[in-house]
């Protein structure tokens, strides 16, 4: 570890993810929790959790810049100011030089977010209104099958006859799921048709370019929705070591472009003294 | 990216602005309450020139429902249409403005003491250049209240107005005259028709005026400023005060210009709406840009009131051609090259097309439009999902983090 160290604190709407890295951009401590309701109590649990990870302390920090949705509920930061699609586009950029189509599938909503060679920006895409195509879907659907989204991806895995969802209505989708159970078709099978959907319904969003990299919360614990994005798309997809950490990532590598004289502020008017 | 509070800068003539809107509002109560004046509703670009001609008194459903969006009361209101059978994925002026109706609402009570509802029409025209929705719109009220509505069905997607386009419209234009001189209980006198066509051609070319005082930079107007000052374009064309008002606030904002004073301070990044504003949202909108120092300098839909054709000299058949040319009516071949022109005109460095949710004659990114532009101008484009005045459909976050990613975006490939 060379010190001092930078933290990124991605505050999604359904998990908090912080990332450590040292001065030469190397990950050495994450940790990620359920939000809930106390955002700033699980970003400072984050921070601690993956501090001790990284055999560190809150004195060897430089730098700290917060991004997703409840990034301004933290203190202790130098930025709270980069969007979430910049993160992640910086995070993926780090791991893959080159340009790169994302595909990030989070919770609330996917993203994808074309970068050229540089890592700059061309375009980026968000869902629209409706939870088709991402992880709240499957944990709808999880709770209607009465299934963990962890056994899901072993389901899904063997499957042999996939059975598609024609909808993109989540309400929809569940009556056709109950639909197949009556009529006695395979669990595995209607897992993979329920991954099948979330992976249509994020392609629908935009064209891919040629290097496809995966992030998110749901390709992190269900790999076989990347097995079956490949073959999808035919053609590999490349994946970060931790996908669901792009976002923190970003955010740790931004603070460590900060310039030298960003100080760690904790901000007098915040609602919430955090960290 | 910094985001500091910002709030928007106060253009003075808005006083004055707010003075006219009274009193039109007040002459419209007055003129439902009187026995020998007659009121007509029209559709924002229906013939209200040849309404004015006639002497009625003018009211815009379409000005009334947008101010229930801007009032955030719509969303209360649009259910109580859905309930009767008009869905809440059509025209939500048009479920806010008759929702309105059956709960007996509106805003214009609680603005200008005295008025305790819309006032009563003697008759509804409509133009359905726009769409469709104002042609029922105005059945459901013409049924409910037992008066006449009649109108101008008019081409759409035209890609080059013709003189066969202008012969069609002029001839409805031409056919509504009796009907309407019957209610009106007077003869159209045609030298009052030239005039008021000729006060709608100087009101037009003031506003563009106003409008294009956005090509400076710093632009010293927003959309956001646009969409509250377009009111007297919108609903005093054909008048003297509407004329009045635009030469004030033209002055004010070439006084702007000359002392380098922009609608946003250090303004970096220049933008175009495509699109409705989101009635709802205008302040939250109009703050989350300045916030990133980034100005929405123009749009569409704030341009849809110039009409270069409006003539004194041809009245009707000019009338005819400004209904045609107007943007919404056109292909979407004249739409790209219209919006190209403007995206050079007033140097944008992206652009936001608004998908609203019940007018897809206003959402112009269903089509490849985005696309399209963005392959041949190579100027970054963002769609944001919205409604005018469903707030129902919005999510602010999601709009948030959208808009901040695309100004970062924006601020990164300068
Ligand atoms: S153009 Fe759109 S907003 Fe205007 S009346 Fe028609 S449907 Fe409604």
């Amino acid at each position: 570890m060379s010190l001092p160290l930078f933290v990124g604190l991605d505050l999604g709407a359904s998990r908090t993810k912080v990332a450590v890295v040292d001065r030469a951009g190397v990950l050495i401590g994450h940790a990620v929790k359920k939000s809930g309701t106390d955002f700033p109590a699980t970003a400072a649990y984050c921070l601690d959790a993956s501090l001790e990870m990284a055999g560190a302390t809150r004195n060897d920090i430089a730098r700290a810049v917060s991004t997703g949705y409840g990034r301004g509920t933290v203190t202790f930061i130098t930025d709270k100011n980069k969007s979430e699609i910049g993160c992640i586009a910086k995070g993926c950029h780090h791991y893959f030089p080159g340009a790169i189509t994302i595909i990030d599938i989070g919770a609330q909503d996917n993203k994808i977010i074309k970068l050229n060679t540089v890592g700059g920006r061309s375009s980026f895409k968000m869902n629209r209104k409706c939870a088709a195509g991402t992880g709240s879907f499957l944990e709808e659907m999880s709770y209607r099958l009465d299934i963990t989204l962890e056994e899901m991806n072993d389901l899904a895995r063997q499957s042999e006859n996939i059975i598609k969802l024609g909808s993109y209505c989540t309400v929809f989708s569940a009556t056709e799921v109950l639909e197949n159970i009556r009529h006695g078709k395979k669990i595995t099978d209607i897992v993979k048709g329920i991954f099948y959907s979330v992976i249509k319904r994020v392609l629908e969003m935009d064209s891919l370019t040629e290097q496809v990299v995966m992030t998110g919360g749901v390709v992190a614990h269900n790999r076989y929705i990347v097995t079956m994005t490949e073959e999808m798309i035919a053609r590999p997809v490349l994946l970060p070591e931790f996908p669901q950490l792009a976002g923190a990532i970003g955010a740790a590598l931004y603070a460590m472009d900060q310039k030298e004289t960003a100080e760690i502020s904790e901000s007098e008017d915040s609602e919430t003294e955090l960290i | 990216m910094a985001e500091e509070k910002k709030t928007r800068k106060k253009i003075q003539a808005t006083d004055q602005m707010n003075r006219l809107m009274a009193d039109y509002f007040y002459d419209l109560d007055a003129a439902a309450k009187s026995d020998n004046r007659k009121v007509a509703w029209c559709t924002s670009v229906g013939p209200a020139e040849l309404l004015r001609a006639l002497g009625f008194a003018v009211h815009f459903p379409e000005n009334h429902a947008a101010m229930l969006g801007a009032t955030r009361t719509s969303t209360d209101l649009i259910p109580e249409a859905n309930a009767i059978g008009y869905s809440p994925d059509i025209c939500s002026y048009l479920t806010a403005d008759i929702g309105a109706y059956l709960k007996g609402f509106t805003p214009l009570a609680k603005a200008y003491p005295g008025i305790e509802s819309v006032p009563r029409p003697d008759v509804l025209v409509y133009n359905t250049n726009q769409c469709r929705d104002v042609q029922d719109w105005f059945a459901w009220y013409s049924k409910e209240l037992g008066v006449p509505a009649l109108g101008i069905t008019s081409p759409k997607n035209v890609n080059e107005v013709t003189e066969a386009h202008i012969s069609d419209v002029a001839k409805q234009i031409e056919a509504l005259v009796p009907t309407l001189e019957e209610i009106a209980g007077t003869k159209l006198d045609m030298e009052r028709l030239k005039e008021v066509v000729s006060l709608s051609r100087d009101c037009t070319e003031l506003w563009k005026k106003v409008l294009e005082t956005a090509t400076a930079s710093p632009a010293p107007l927003s959309f956001f400023d646009g969409t509250i000052h377009m009111g007297p374009a919108v609903v005093l064309r054909g008048t003297a005060e509407a004329v009045d008002y635009y030469k004030l606030l033209l002055a004010e904002l070439e006084q702007r210009i000359a002392e380098g004073v922009g609608a946003v301070d250090g303004e970096s990044v220049r933008i175009y709406w495509e699109g409705m504003p989101v009635w709802g949202r205008l302040r939250q909108h109009s703050e989350l840009f300045s916030g990133f120092h980034a100005t929405v300098i123009a749009s569409t839909y704030c341009s849809s009131w110039i009409f270069p054709a409006f003539d004194g000299n041809d009245p009707i058949r000019s009338m005819a051609k400004a209904y045609l040319e107007l943007f919404i009516v056109r292909s979407d071949d004249y739409k790209g090259g219209y919006i190209k022109e403007m995206l050079e005109k007033f140097h944008i460095d992206g652009i936001i097309y608004h998908d609203a949710k019940t007018c897809p004659y206003n959402s112009n990114n269903r089509y490849g439009m985005p696309q399209r532009i963005e392959a041949e101008t190579g100027i970054p484009s963002l769609v944001i999902s919205g409604d005018l005045n469903d707030l129902r459909c919005i999510s602010d976050e999601q709009t948030k983090t959208n808009i901040e990613a695309f100004i970062e975006q924006l601020e990164e490939g300068k």
